[in-house]
């Protein structure tokens, strides 16, 4: 099967830790191994690990990927061999567990899942919004779309501890916006407010991804709409099986009302939307994790 | 020793071994071919279908609690007309047996839906979830309602000539009243246990953790109320049981078959790892094998008490 002309593969398989480092407080990232078909993987999609056996923690949790690559063992003639990363934040039981792993032990893993964003026209300016581990999918975006778009990333945060990779993007030569609601790095407030100053200016073609905070996301969403943008938003939903059949990750699509329901699953159809696609709602709900 | 025999014969549909999916965990199956082989189960259940297409309920829906999760999907499914023009060709192309599992608002929402799925040459067998409220009588659940059940499956069981399964609820005082109502009004098999209601809380925000409030409980958790409840079951009633609750390993499957079930769903398990299914169908022949069982049917309600 092919989604956006990306072949759709299922893995499932067991995964050694090869790095799980803390990258600012409260935030960390892992590298784990991978076969070969996890270079295929696109920015957007994601992974459900099972991060221990038994029943405890029951179901999977959801993550991101922020990179893939390949390594060599650290033992003679061996054969390079493929990793992918997540960046993550400790909130409960299942990122807990996830952060006490060290080298050499395993989990689970489901991947690639989801659709992935859909990178656009090449040439074209990209603007990536993001705050805390919604860095995570933009950074693997940029990684891909550098060499053939002038990008641009806003990066927010309530503290400095919250804005994560911007050493990355400015490795990667990207021009990097930060705001955080204290000001103890970049300017003071919404980095939304600082997207608007750049939404607001005369430019080339342009076009918007964003991974963040529902509230963040809507803020961009709707800036978007008045500057007649096309925007991108990867989102979150609680998720159970992360293939499309329990139903339990939905977000309500543009058409949607109760006799003619228009439910996307954020795992299968997602979890990457175009704004256009999903209803506009003022309550907060779909998108809320 | 030789293989084991692990085919089962479940009220005329016949199972290469006793491990089915449950509905509403599984899809439509194909959601699941990527990570398993579909033809090493015995049958698959699929997500509830109603006449209509059902929006269900706002997110959140699901939220996992101590050695289970709560859901409250609200029935959402594609209705009965997409169903047949985009699921049913799939069923096609696998060798394995498609239950499909449905439900109504009314007797003749039911009645009407069981005379569609008649005429579906892909149908093996037909599911009826009567956990659902009767609209037209005051809402009042048909799974918790020895009467209202007793219409349901008579009148499911004049409209099809497939077999017919009835799901009982759990959330009931006497589930062998339930049972007993059901045989009586024509079912096949009984399936059991749906999921149990339940809630969990937000101490933080003071609330509830799914938007609906009340969710039903499935999962490991949910394991030792099901066992009791075939047991139970098994003792009045002479129909095939087919034992549905928590079950993640062999282990699992077979205990609810010592106690009475002739077949068996994997539900949760589905979501902790896709290829559970296949998983649990291949230790059970290893576990009989070793155990020098022959054939698993020696093993349906041979509990020593
Ligand atoms: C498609 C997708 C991609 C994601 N990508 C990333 C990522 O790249 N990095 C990352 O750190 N996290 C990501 N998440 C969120 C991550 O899945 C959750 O933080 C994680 O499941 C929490 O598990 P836990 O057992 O530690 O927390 P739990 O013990 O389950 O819950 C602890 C707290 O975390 C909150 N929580 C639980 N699940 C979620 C959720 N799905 N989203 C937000 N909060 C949640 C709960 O409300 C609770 O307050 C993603 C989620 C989705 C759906
Ligand atoms: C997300 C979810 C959706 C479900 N949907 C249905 C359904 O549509 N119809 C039904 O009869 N049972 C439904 N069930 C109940 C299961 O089929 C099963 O009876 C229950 O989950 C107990 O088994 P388990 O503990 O193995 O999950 C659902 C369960 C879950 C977890
Ligand atoms: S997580 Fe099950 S449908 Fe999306």
């Amino acid at each position: 099967m092919t989604l956006n002309g990306w072949t759709k593969i299922n893995m499932h398989f067991k995964s050694v830790v090869l790095t799980n480092i803390e990258i600012s407080p409260g935030y960390r990232r892992v590298r784990l191994t991978a076969p070969r078909g996890i270079l295929e993987a696109k920015p957007g999609q994601f992974v459900m690990l099972r991060v221990r056996d038994g029943v405890d923690p029951l179901l999977r949790r959801p993550f991101c990927i922020y990179d893939v690559g390949t390594f060599s063992p650290d033992y003679p003639d061996a054969s390079r061999r493929c990793y992918f990363e997540i960046l993550y934040k400790v909130v409960g039981k299942g990122t807990s567990i996830l952060a006490s792993l060290h080298e050499k032990d395993s989990v689970d893993v489901l991947a690639p899942l989801g659709n992935g964003f859909n990178p656009g026209e090449e040439g074209e300016e990209k603007l990536l919004v993001g705050g805390g581990f919604g860095l995570a999918p933009l950074y693997f975006l940029a990684r891909r779309l550098v060499e053939k778009s002038p990008i641009k990333v806003f990066i927010g945060g309530r503290r400095k501890e919250d804005v994560l990779c911007v050493t990355e993007f400015e490795q990667l030569g990207i021009d990097t916006y930060v705001a955080t609601d204290d000001g103890t790095l970049g300017s003071r407030g919404l980095v939304t407010e600082v997207l608007e100053e750049h939404l607001s200016m005369e430019g080339m073609s342009r076009s918007v991804f964003a991974c963040g905070p529902e509230p963040m996301l809507r803020a961009v969403a709707g800036m978007c709409e008045k500057y007649r943008i096309n925007c991108q938003v990867s989102l979150e939903a609680t998720m159970a099986c992360g293939v499309g059949a329990c139903l339990g990750c939905v977000v309500k699509g543009a058409s949607h009302s109760e006799d003619s329901p228009d439910y996307r699953c954020v795992c299968k159809e997602g979890p990457v939307f175009d704004t256009s696609q999903l209803l506009c709602e003022d309550q907060a709900e779909g998108a809320a994790s | 020793m030789k293989k084991p025999d692990l085919s089962v014969n479940l009220a005329g549909i016949s199972l290469r071994n006793p491990i089915m999916t449950a509905s509403g965990t599984f899809g439509y199956g194909e959601e699941f071919a990527g990570y398993m082989d579909l033809e090493k189960i015995g049958a698959i259940v699929t997500k509830g279908l109603s006449l209509r297409p059902r929006a269900g309920n706002p997110m959140p829906r699901i939220v996992e609690t101590a050695g289970g999760m709560l859901n409250a999907i609200g029935l959402q499914n594609v209705g009965i007309d997409a169903f047949i023009e985009n699921k049913t060709p799939f069923f096609r192309s696998i060798s394995t047996p498609v239950i499909v599992n449905f439900f109504g608002n009314s007797v003749e929402e039911y009645a009407k839906l069981a005379a569609r799925l008649d005429a579906v040459p892909e149908v093996s067998g037909v599911e009826i979830n009567i956990s659902c409220p009767n609209v037209k009588h005051g809402g009042i659940v048909f799974g918790t309602d020895p009467k209202a059940a007793f219409s349901v499956v008579r009148a499911v069981r004049g409209a099809t000539g497939k077999p017919v399964i009835a799901k009982l609820s759990p959330n009931v005082t006497d589930i062998v009243e339930m049972a007993l109502a059901c045989a009586e009004a024509g079912a096949d098999s009984l399936s059991l246990i749906n999921t149990i209601t339940g809630m969990a809380i937000d101490l933080q925000k003071r609330r509830p953790r799914i938007s609906n409030v009340t969710g039903g409980l499935s999962g490991p958790a949910v394991k030792p109320v099901a066992l009791r409840m075939v047991w139970q079951v098994y003792q009045a009633v002479k129909l095939p049981i087919i034992g549905i609750g928590g079950i993640v390993t062999a282990t699992d499957a077979l205990e609810f078959m010592v106690a009475g079930a002739t077949a068996v769903q994997v539900g949760t398990a589905n979501f902790m790892t896709p290829d559970a299914s296949q998983r649990i169908a291949e230790d059970m022949e290893r576990y009989l094998k070793e155990n020098g069982v022959r054939d698993v049917k020696e093993m349906i309600g041979s509990l020593r008490v």
